[in-house]
């Protein structure tokens, strides 16, 4: 197999690659809180549903964004009422998306080329549309998520920290849970749904184990989510394979990498002190 | 009674979750108030504290805060971490704590994650994060489980340290500690 790296600066492909940049630096943070607030099932039941909201845009002749957004922006608000069930609400949620999706798929040939995008990860598909609402994503999350860190990290640690002052948590969880719907909404429509929730959920679940602090965890997540994004994004191109599963294999796999070495790691101080004692 | 100093009314309080366990109980709370609240196991007291703090159900009578009263709740459960790679000096961060006159034996461990602690080391941070937090009142459930004497003692000097701008719950099963730091004590 020859190697053509000339794809790799290819013009064409300049615009994709930002926008993926852009989703792989912001979902990773917004997934270490999705992490914190246990809710990754969430992220992946907000994926399912934008995906069959952009389709069922695409077959209205509608932007699919404004489909994705509609829906998982739904979905969002209803959580209140999903969530009493536990995550038994989210995976019928999860399920009820994408069984809407492949439908559409089947039945509506104007929705192939679409599905095939959001569900095979066909990044390449993006346009100047696509990076320009990911720079207002990655703008409003940069204002946002700063004042929304301390209440979310509050509330885990200390659940009634607010409610004992009289003051209530309920508008940083809503705003949260907008942001968390758009971000999922947005990236699936851009990078397509495994590829989207793959950012979410493998850097944050690395991050966790290894940072030793929560800022130096976000980095971390942050810094894994590019790196495996930067190698997927050109060997997807090197080999013409389609992205999000090209993603997704990454991100595993350098997880299994930082496991692997951790686990090592451990058994070798483990083993040393052994020997001291 | 100085009214200006009332910063909590209990009346005839009954509360617990799908029924009543604690109550009817009464009291006020003023700034420079340590009040210990001792009874046997199942007698309702980390209720009373959560009826206070507004997690457990208020059955009959009433609480009645004042306006803008600020609150830290410190629970007798450890903090619900699950891997949440927080640091000490981060959770302290979180109340708005000060970490200045921490003890010296924990001064190394606060940059270090929460679920690498002792139990001991990791329920003095707890309390320390709600003990320190700019609030007027403090409520504490067991402060002093797991706690080795010395971080026992800074406990009760802090304590009296701030009583004079502040007013404190104690639930303990910690006798001495009681009636080292409360300048009066409830029993239920």
């Amino acid at each position: 197999m020859i190697l053509n790296f000339g794809v790799l600066i290819d013009p064409l492909f300049r615009l994709p690659f930002l926008t993926g940049l852009l989703f792989a630096s912001v979902l990773p943070v917004l997934g270490m809180y999705l992490r914190l607030r246990q809710e990754w099932l969430a992220a992946l039941a907000f994926a399912q549903v934008a995906a069959a909201g952009s389709l069922a845009s695409s077959i209205l002749g509608l932007p699919a964004q404004a489909g994705a957004l509609a829906c998982a922006g739904g979905a969002a608000a209803a959580k209140s009422w999903i969530a009493r069930s536990g995550n038994n609400g989210y995976a019928v949620l999860m399920i009820v998306g994408w069984a809407c999706a492949i439908l559409m798929l089947a039945n509506v040939p104007i929705a192939e080329q679409l599905g095939h995008a959001l569900f095979d990860g066909q990044l390449y598909f993006t346009g100047v549309g696509h990076l320009i609402i990911a720079l207002l994503f990655l703008g409003v999350t940069a204002a946002l998520l700063p004042w929304l860190s301390r209440p979310l990290l509050l509330e885990r640690v200390f659940p009634d920290f607010f409610q004992a002052s009289g003051r209530s948590a309920l508008r940083y969880h809503l705003l949260f849970d907008l942001l968390i719907a758009a971000g999922l909404a947005l990236a699936t429509a851009s990078i397509g749904v495994w590829a989207a929730f793959g950012l979410v959920f493998v850097p944050s679940m690395v991050a966790y184990r290894i940072g030793q602090s929560w800022k130096a965890s976000v980095w971390i997540g942050a810094g894994f989510s590019l790196g495996a994004y930067l190698v997927a994004f050109a060997a997807a191109l090197l080999f013409d394979q389609p992205f999000g599963p090209v993603l997704v294999i990454t991100l595993a796999t350098i997880a299994a990498i930082i496991w692997l070495v951790l686990a090592v790691l451990r058994r070798r101080k483990a083993s040393s002190i052994t020997a001291e004692s | 009674m100085d009214d200006a100093k009332l910063l909590l009314q209990v009346d005839e309080l009954t509360a617990g979750y799908t029924r009543a366990v604690v109550g009817p109980v009464s009291f006020l709370v003023c700034t420079g108030d340590v009040i210990g609240i001792r009874g046997p196991n199942g007698s309702g007291k980390s209720t009373l504290l959560n009826a206070i703090a507004g997690s457990a159900k208020i059955f009959s009578g009433r609480v009645s805060k004042r306006p803008g009263l600020r609150v830290s709740h410190q629970q007798q459960s450890a903090l619900p971490l699950d891997n949440v790679p927080l640091s000490g000096q981060e959770l302290l961060g979180l109340t708005g704590a000060t970490s200045e006159s921490l003890p010296l034996w924990i001064k190394p461990h606060v940059k270090r994650r929460l679920d690498r602690l002792s139990g001991g080391q990791l329920q003095f941070l707890q309390v320390w994060a709600c003990l320190k937090a700019p609030v007027d009142l403090i409520l504490l459930d067991e402060p002093t489980n797991n706690v080795d004497p010395p971080g026992v003692e800074h406990m009760a000097e802090e304590l009296a340290r701030m009583r004079e701008s502040h007013a404190t719950m104690v639930i303990s099963h910690d006798q001495r500690f009681l009636e080292r730091v409360c300048t009066r004590v409830i029993a239920l």
